[in-house]
């Protein structure tokens, strides 16, 4: 019962599919094929990602953390995070198990944005692909402007975020 | 490519950890799949919401919408196109290189792909579960906001 309520949205979203098969049986074989194809790319990302970090949750200290990218680390944290994010693959989803477990670190706030933002916006191999479908010019200046746009949204965040609601985001990390 | 790094750096590191403990590795593996299965629900239901999605919008529909001329009528269709969409990069390019070739607008791809990268709408009930509803709610209004400023300075410098 406990795993059908958990799964109850998944089922939910599989009737939308039948639905789009009914409607019209090409959107729903086209469908279909979109979710298999998604499915493989999140089974062939999602598992090395874990390991990862579950690694990192057992051996990595949370001293170690605290020193990189904690309360107390400065330019440098900020500068990992984002180094962090732009390094990356994969989409928007598989950064929250990551900032998690960096949370879970006591890795700073303002940190965990940045990284999320990088994540989001300067992923390296993503340029790439914008470089090369979209061309240079549009590349570089949305480039330019994404830099400023990742500080200003990290920096209100920081601020709107009062002290009790960041330490419950650090508390629901935790749960993890 | 980045999956062959990823695998070896994580198989490479398991290895090492089951050198010099095994008991320690045991646990990560546990902890790994833990919070895979934890996700598991949401993640499922997000990418079969997506597969619908996607297939119902063509690439033909979307460059009618957001035509060169659609202006920012076309900008505000693109944001909210962008952010009920999720696809990956390697598909997301090539589709806008496709979306410009049938005339859509160097500012409505902007927010489109701004959105697409940063605001997800599928990917709400994923990100409170790990950040709660007032940061999912923040971080995404915040993030549709500023690709309407990137999108107008994209329209003023590149043509």
């Amino acid at each position: 019962m406990k795993l059908l309520k958990r799964y109850l949205m998944f089922i939910l979203s599989l009737g939308l599919v039948a639905l789009a098969f009914i409607w019209n049986k090409d959107i729903g074989v086209k469908s279909v094929n979109t979710i298999i194809n998604s499915s493989k790319e999140m089974m062939l990302i999602l598992p090395p990602v874990f390991i990862l970090l579950g690694l990192l949750d057992v051996w990595v200290p949370r001293d170690t953390m605290v020193k990189f990218m904690g309360e107390e680390s400065g330019l440098l944290g900020a500068v990992l995070a984002f180094l962090v994010g732009s390094a990356a693959a994969g989409p928007l989803y598989v950064v929250f198990p990551i900032a998690a477990a960096f949370m879970k670190k006591d890795a700073k706030f303002s940190n965990i944005l940045i990284l999320i933002g990088a994540w989001s916006n300067t992923k390296i191999p993503m340029l790439l692909f914008e470089y090369s479908s979209l061309g240079g010019k549009f590349m570089f200046t949305r480039l330019a402007l994404n830099i400023p746009m990742i500080l200003l949204m990290t920096f209100i965040m920081n601020h709107v975020l009062k002290a009790d609601e960041k330490a419950k985001i650090y508390e629901l990390a935790n749960s993890f | 490519m980045q999956n062959i790094i990823f695998y070896s750096l994580a198989i490479g590191l398991l290895l090492v950890s089951f050198m010099k403990d095994k008991k320690k590795t045991k646990q990560s593996l546990m902890k790994a799949w833990k919070s895979f299965e934890n996700i598991l629900p949401q993640m499922l239901s997000m990418i079969t919401l997506i597969g619908v999605i996607v297939s119902v919008l063509s690439p033909e529909t979307i460059s009618k919408i957001i035509g060169n001329s659609s202006g920012w009528y076309g900008v505000i269709i693109a944001a909210l196109l962008g952010s009920v969409t999720l696809i990956p990069a390697f598909v997301a390019f090539p589709l806008a290189a496709i979306l410009l070739q049938n005339g859509a607008g160097y500012m409505q791809l902007s927010a489109f792909i701004s959105t697409l990268t940063m605001v997800g709408v599928i990917t709400f009930p994923l990100e409170i579960k790990f950040f709660g509803k007032k940061f999912t709610i923040l971080r995404n209004s915040l993030a549709f906001t500023l690709a309407f400023v990137v999108a107008f300075i994209i329209g003023k410098v590149v043509v």
